[in-house]
């Protein structure tokens, strides 16, 4: 069979949009899991937390986080009387092994577990040059590291530190919420190892989800929101103070 | 036809330009990932794979299925609302398959970890100056972990 060069022309693009649809595939399906059934987020109840560190521990013991490298970590802030421009904040090894005694004086003290705050309109999302960080139909931010390059663009757009350069995959790491523990059914690490109930995971389009009776009834904030992230993680009682 | 007089240079580029575009087409389909674009400007087949890491926390109501008696002792006590794997760690591995040795924890640190005195708890949150309370006796000669309280789950 002779092929001439218009019946060439004419079919090469054909074979290409044919080829196209055979490289889409079918869409891949989780059981019983409709992502947009979800829209995920998180509530902490700065009153409850305690300072034991669990929560680091469970993160990086669930998500093999890198020594030194946080997905999740818990600051300890004293605030001296009315200064609340100057607090004095410790972290140490991210409150991974909890905090030095505190001593009674005329300030206060409390602890302020921070995580990705899952921004729904994420900083660092945007800034990804090649579409490795993206906003997944239920609201969590995640980073696809077979696609990362690396760049450390996201690194600096997030306002709240919460993503790192993996110290050996050399691509962007951050918290996923647990997204191979939601997806399941599952609470994240974290939640499952606070002791007492001051992370909890919740679902905003989930409508019997208790965290809609606590917004109905806590003073709630989210941090720096006048940067417009539309962050998701909710603190409960958050102090002036944080940053 | 007259208009297209003296055009051929013109459809040769025109060929050219076809050509550039087809290949760039066929280029393009072999670097894109399949699934890029399924949701939006990513990957949509990294979602199934994030989801699809091990997990290492089993959740207390795995544990809760063999553990029944457990959850039973600590359901009336001060510790109802804390997770097994608070205190135990990881047990998914243990989950799946029993003869695994979840370990025992080491209340010598864990107790403490939670309740050693601190201006920076919460005043309502109990805490002790370990040293104090006890003078080294381990915190288990008393407090039952399951139930902490004396007298509630007794003293093991």
């Amino acid at each position: 069979m002779t092929i001439t060069r218009r019946q060439l022309l004419i079919l090469l693009p054909a074979a290409a949009v044919a080829w196209e649809s055979v490289l889409a595939g079918t869409p891949e399906t989780s059981p019983n899991y409709t992502m947009t059934d979800h829209w995920w987020s998180m509530l902490i109840d700065i009153p409850k937390c305690i300072g034991c560190g669990n929560c680091v521990r469970a993160c990086q013991a669930e998500n093999d986080v890198p020594d030194g490298f946080f997905r999740t970590w818990v600051e300890r802030y004293h605030v001296d009387d009315w200064h609340l421009a100057n607090p004095q904040v410790i972290s140490p090894d991210g409150g991974k092994e909890g905090f030095p005694v505190a001593k009674e004086d005329e300030g206060k003290y409390f602890f302020v577990p921070k995580l990705c705050n899952q921004c729904a309109d994420s900083p660092c999302t945007q800034v990804c040059p090649v579409g490795a960080t993206f906003i997944a139909p239920d609201g969590v931010v995640l980073v696809d590291q077979k696609y990362c390059l690396g760049c450390a663009y996201c690194v600096q757009a997030c306002p709240y530190g919460c993503r790192y350069v993996h110290p050996q995959k050399k691509v962007a790491d951050k918290c996923t919420l647990c997204y191979h523990r939601i997806t399941k059914g599952l609470t994240t690490a974290c939640c499952e190892a606070c002791p007492t109930g001051a992370r909890q995971l919740a679902d905003l389009k989930n409508p019997n989800d208790p965290i809609h009776a606590f917004l109905k009834t806590h003073s709630v904030q989210v941090l720096k929101p006048q940067m417009a992230t539309g962050a998701k993680v909710f603190y409960n009682a958050l102090d002036g103070s944080v940053r | 036809m007259r208009i297209f007089k003296d055009a051929g240079h013109l459809f040769r580029l025109a060929g050219l330009f076809a050509a550039g575009t087809l290949l760039f087409l066929v280029i393009r389909s072999f670097i894109v990932p399949r699934s890029f674009g399924q949701y939006g400007h990513y990957r949509g087949a990294a979602i199934a794979e994030i989801a699809a890491h091990p997990i290492h926390f089993a959740g207390h109501q795995t544990c809760e299925t063999c553990h029944s008696d457990i959850a039973q002792t600590k359901s009336g006590g001060k510790h109802a609302q804390v997770n097994c794997e608070a205190c135990h760690g990881p047990q998914a591995k243990h989950a799946d398959d029993p003869s695994i040795d979840p370990g025992k924890p080491d209340t010598a640190v864990l107790c403490v970890r939670c309740h050693a005195a601190s201006a920076a708890r919460p005043n309502d949150f109990p805490q002790v100056d370990a040293e104090q309370h006890a003078g080294g006796v381990p915190c288990q000669t008393c407090h039952q972990p399951h139930s902490p309280a004396i007298g509630a789950g007794g003293a093991k």
